[in-house]
């Protein structure tokens, strides 16, 4: 018998209506891949709440048979697998939307598929969502793509989390296990921000924790992940403080009435409340909130509705008109993150406009760094390619009236798109323009408020007059490999060939702007952070950076080739054995380290971490430095950064 | 003021922004009437969106000429009632070549009598942008459906190159010739329209509630004989039998289920009870495998 059918034997269609009429709405999200149990599932969801078809049902034993991959038993992941298809025939496709029910709340399931669009499309789904549904695999625990998932859900905004450790089937159900990876995964997202996040051990496969709580997991006490989606509070989740109206029509059926129509994006408004218009700035009064179900005296997000005011002012659509109390933001320029949507690449030069509310605007953006969606830490970004994420800055050429994201989930969002295409290229998440605490992590790029002026060379012309692509190239080995050596036969090499190559050489910088640094590893690492600044600076202007620099440390490499960009960054590795480097040093410097005079000597009291894929090795003890050379030209030369 | 909505109050919201966007957008949008429930509740929705202002843009029925003569009444009922602005096409070329229900297959048939039919009319009225009442729920290829659905100067529909959409932003922006189909009712289910057609009150074709109608039997389906243009076997005489329909399309291709169900609670009761897919009554997508994705590049809805 179905849930349905029981439920009508024991309530009369007219109550079952009543009820059904006091639902709310739950929209969320599923991250994960196909491996994760993703499609299994949501099939167990729209299976166990009774939301499928006889006919489908009927439909999916059939191929479970056929293309399934339990066996026999009825594969749910079938359910949903219509897209798996047109994937391979190539249709894009950013979200799927299904669909459940239960005697509490509907349910709309973004479900995007995991392949290598998926910052793309997991920004479109979440767009829209309150809840996201992290799934980890309990024989994997937490992966870089849980951490790529979360941080996308934080920075669209979702404020609950439900990270469910599936097919813990496969672990024995162990209690063990679900701690480990609970607490893996809360250590991790304390760097989010993210309110509200649940942990649920669940087998989709098997049903545990789904719908029914798992007579395999008793000691798991929070109740299953249905009951969880039921009852978490979202009611709290709208802004309901702050009043936003964007105006998108102005109507006027007869000459006695003049009403501005469109959805509350946030707060509340009454009859009587004084607001303001922006950009106008003219203040007046509601004099009534028409809908035609007739009259209210009070309104609230997301309702549409349509407002008379007490004086003729002059609006139009784009105009938003909010609280007196507390107004938006207003201006031209503002910081957000964006999120880039389209193939085509950001072209500096291209035109855009940007969609905010009801208004749309020619806009220039300006990347001040990028994002690291799986490490969540700061990179040098030239341009911005699908699915990568950065901080930008925006000046739009009308004035907009704005809120951060995180306040404002209406009012901070915007979508950029191309004037030439008409496509919608990336979306936007406007940041706290008043925030002036900068990150404490020194190798984050600060966004600088001070100065709008830039640059009025582009790096397309920097790169025709000098003839070269900037480039990054890190020479790291112990001391006595031969850094320094091969640094200046390189730059000698480039200077040659009509380039412009500097050389960046640890040593010579620890006379002058590292001289407050010592030797520790903090201190290296410091060292090295600004020698990678210097070399940002010099590849943002085009030129070719050689550092000759120890950098013992894999984590502090990795670091600045990501605050370089990949996409410009030679790690070479000088291979040469700690016997012959000891051999090559005449300054007694090693001797120095072994008497214990210099502390904390990588090879020698200290670990030098040898790379574990660079670019390019060089055993520099078995082939000359102009052979050493000639490699590395032959690389750039492959990369394509000198011909 | 309670903290939470309902949510149909939701949706309706939901459907009553994309309409606003829509007209305050587009220069010349439409909105397809069917009559069918879908349809009547877009129709709702829209007298709702620009409440106290009339409906700003016209009404589209795509004739087939074999419409129920319940559906033609009840449309015309709903324009003189609203005052609104019916265009009505029909593809007359079709009709002259003999296409019709019987002979053509439904292949054939539905696509001459309904997507010519439609872009035709587009095409005639330079209509920019087309309000249809698809819903994601209803067939696993409109599951990823956007709301603002863009096609090209053929009106095709390429599945590679839509648009992402973010937010409740619509990206409106098309190129001279281009058009969008906007879906306003795509997050609703099946249960979401019969529960706010309920709760609404909202009219609805009678066709939708049981009642006495003379059936013939046309394996797997009940044929309900409209009019006198149905060919019947030299002996067969249709039989009265307590009929409804579950959705409303052209009245020889379209099955009824027996039933008693003459309330919409009851009708509401019976589809909880029947489970079966929204689609099974009409004979049109059985004909071809992922018929519908083929259809919607054609440029149909």
């Amino acid at each position: 018998m179905t849930a349905v059918e029981t439920l009508l034997q024991n309530e009369d269609i007219h109550s079952y209506l009543e009820r059904n009429q006091r639902k709310e709405l739950l929209r969320f999200l599923t991250c994960g891949s196909v491996d994760d149990g993703k499609s299994t599932l949501i099939g167990r969801l729209l299976h166990d709440t009774k939301t499928i078809y006889e006919d489908q049902l009927a439909a999916v034993k059939r191929d479970s048979v056929r293309h399934g991959t339990t066996g026999g038993d009825v594969d749910l992941a079938l359910l949903t697998d219509g897209l798996k298809a047109e994937r391979e025939q190539g249709i894009t496709i950013d979200v799927a939307y299904r669909f459940f029910s239960t005697a509490k709340r509907k349910f709309i399931i973004a479900d995007t598929p995991g392949h290598e669009q998926y910052t793309r499309n997991m920004a479109t789904g979440a767009s829209t969502c309150q809840l996201a549904i992290i799934l980890v695999d309990a024989r994997h625990g937490v992966l870089p793509q849980t951490r790529r998932h979360s941080y996308i859900c934080s920075l669209l905004g979702i404020q609950h989390l439900v990270v469910t450790i599936n097919k813990m089937d496969l672990v024995n159900y162990s209690e063990a296990r679900f701690n480990e990876i609970k607490n893996q995964y809360s250590e991790f997202a304390s760097k989010l921000d993210i309110r509200d996040i649940h942990f649920i051990p669940i087998s989709a496969l098997k049903g545990d924790n789904i719908v029914e709580s798992s007579p395999h997991m008793p000691w798991y006490k929070s109740g299953p992940l249905l009951n969880h989606l039921e009852t978490v509070h979202i009611a709290s989740d709208r802004n309901l403080t702050d009043f936003r109206l964007p105006v998108q029509l102005v109507l006027r059926p007869n000459l006695n009435f003049r009403g501005f129509a469109g959805s509350i994006a946030s707060g509340r408004v009454r009859v009587g409340d004084e607001v303001m218009i922006l950009p106008s700035s003219r203040k007046t009064r509601v004099k009534s909130i028409v809908t035609a179900d007739g009259e209210l005296k009070e309104a609230q997000c997301p309702m549409p509705v349509v407002l008379t005011l007490t004086d003729e002012v002059d609006i139009s659509r784009g105009d938003i008109l909010t609280d007196v109390e507390n107004p938006p933001h207003f201006g031209h320029d503002f910081e957000a993150n964006l999120v880039w949507l389209n193939e085509k690449p950001f072209d500096p030069e291209g035109a855009y406009l940007l969609k905010h509310g009801t208004r749309t605007t020619p806009v220039t953006l300006n990347i001040l760094h990028g994002i690291d969606v799986n490490t969540l830490e700061s990179k040098a970004l030239d341009t911005l390619h699908l699915n990568e994420v950065a901080r930008c800055e925006m000046s739009a050429t009308t004035p907009l009236a704005f809120d951060p994201y995180k306040n404002n989930r209406s009012t901070g969002a915007f979508i950029v798109i191309d004037r030439q295409t008409s496509n919608t290229v990336a979306c936007g998440m406007i940041l706290d323009q008043d925030a002036q605490s900068g990150p404490t992590d020194p190798w984050a790029i600060v966004a600088g408020h001070e100065s709008r002026a830039r640059s009025k060379v582009t790096a397309m012309q920097r790169q025709d007059r000098l003839r070269q692509k900037p480039c990054t190239i890190l020479l790291t080995g112990l001391t006595g490999s031969g850094k320094a050596t091969i640094a200046f036969e390189l730059e000698k090499r480039l200077f040659e060939l009509g380039k412009l190559p500097v050389v960046l050489h640890g040593l010579d910088l620890r006379r002058q702007i590292a001289s407050d640094l010592g030797f520790s590893a903090d201190d290296r690492s410091e060292n090295l952070r600004r020698i990678g600044g210097i070399a940002r600076i010099l590849n943002d202007n085009g030129m070719i950076a050689i550092c000759a620099v120890l950098a013992p440390l894999a984590s502090v490499r990795q670091r600045v080739k990501a605050l370089l960009g990949a996409d410009r960054y030679l790690e070479v590795y000088l291979s040469a054995p700690l016997e012959v480097c000891k051999s090559r040093d005449q300054a007694g410097i090693y001797k120095l380290a072994e008497a214990g005079k210099i502390k904390a000597f990588p090879g020698i009291s200290s670990p030098y971490e040898v790379p574990e894929s660079p670019d390019l090795t060089l055993a520099t003890h078995e082939i000359s430095v102009a052979e050493s050379v000639d490699q590395i030209m032959t690389m750039l030369k492959t990369r394509g950064w000198i011909e | 003021m309670s903290k939470s909505m309902t949510h149909l109050k939701e949706l309706e919201a939901e459907s009553i922004h994309i309409m606003r966007e829509v007209v305050a957008e587009f220069e010349r949008p439409v909105m397809l009437f069917s009559s069918g429930k879908d349809s009547s509740v877009m129709l709702h929705l829209a007298l709702k969106a620009f409440y106290p202002g009339k409906v700003p843009f016209p009404f589209l029925h795509i004739d087939t000429t074999w419409d129920f003569k319940e559906v033609y009444a009840f449309r015309d009922q709903m324009v003189s009632k609203h005052g609104l602005n019916l265009l009505v096409h029909t593809n007359m070329d079709a009709i002259r070549a003999g296409v019709n229900p019987f002979d053509s297959g439904s292949v054939k048939y539905t696509h001459n009598m309904n997507l010519q039919g439609l872009l035709q009319a587009l095409k005639k009225y330079k209509f920019d942008a087309a309000f249809g009442g698809a819903r994601r729920e209803e067939e696993k290829s409109r599951a990823k459906e956007r709301i603002f659905s863009f096609r090209d100067r053929h009106y095709q529909w390429d599945p590679k190159n839509q648009r992402p959409e973010m937010w409740n932003i619509y990206n409106a922006r098309i190129n001279p010739g281009e058009s969008i189909r906007v879906f306003p009712l795509s997050n609703w289910t099946e249960l979401d329209i019969w529960q706010y057609i309920f709760q609404e009150n909202i009219p609805l074709c009678p066709l939708y509630f049981a009642a006495p109608r003379p059936v013939v039997r046309r394996d797997p389906q009940l044929i309900y004989v409209n009019d006198h243009r149905y060919p019947l076997a030299p002996d067969e005489k249709p039989v009265v039998r307590h009929v409804r329909f579950r959705t409303l399309g052209c009245y020889p291709l379209t099955g009824a289920i027996e039933s008693q169900a003459d309330t919409l609670p009851k009708i509401i009761e019976e589809m909880l009870l029947f489970r079966q897919s929204e689609r099974s009554g009409r004979a049109i997508d059985h004909d071809e495998q992922g018929s519908m994705e083929q259809k919607k590049r054609e440029g149909y809805f």
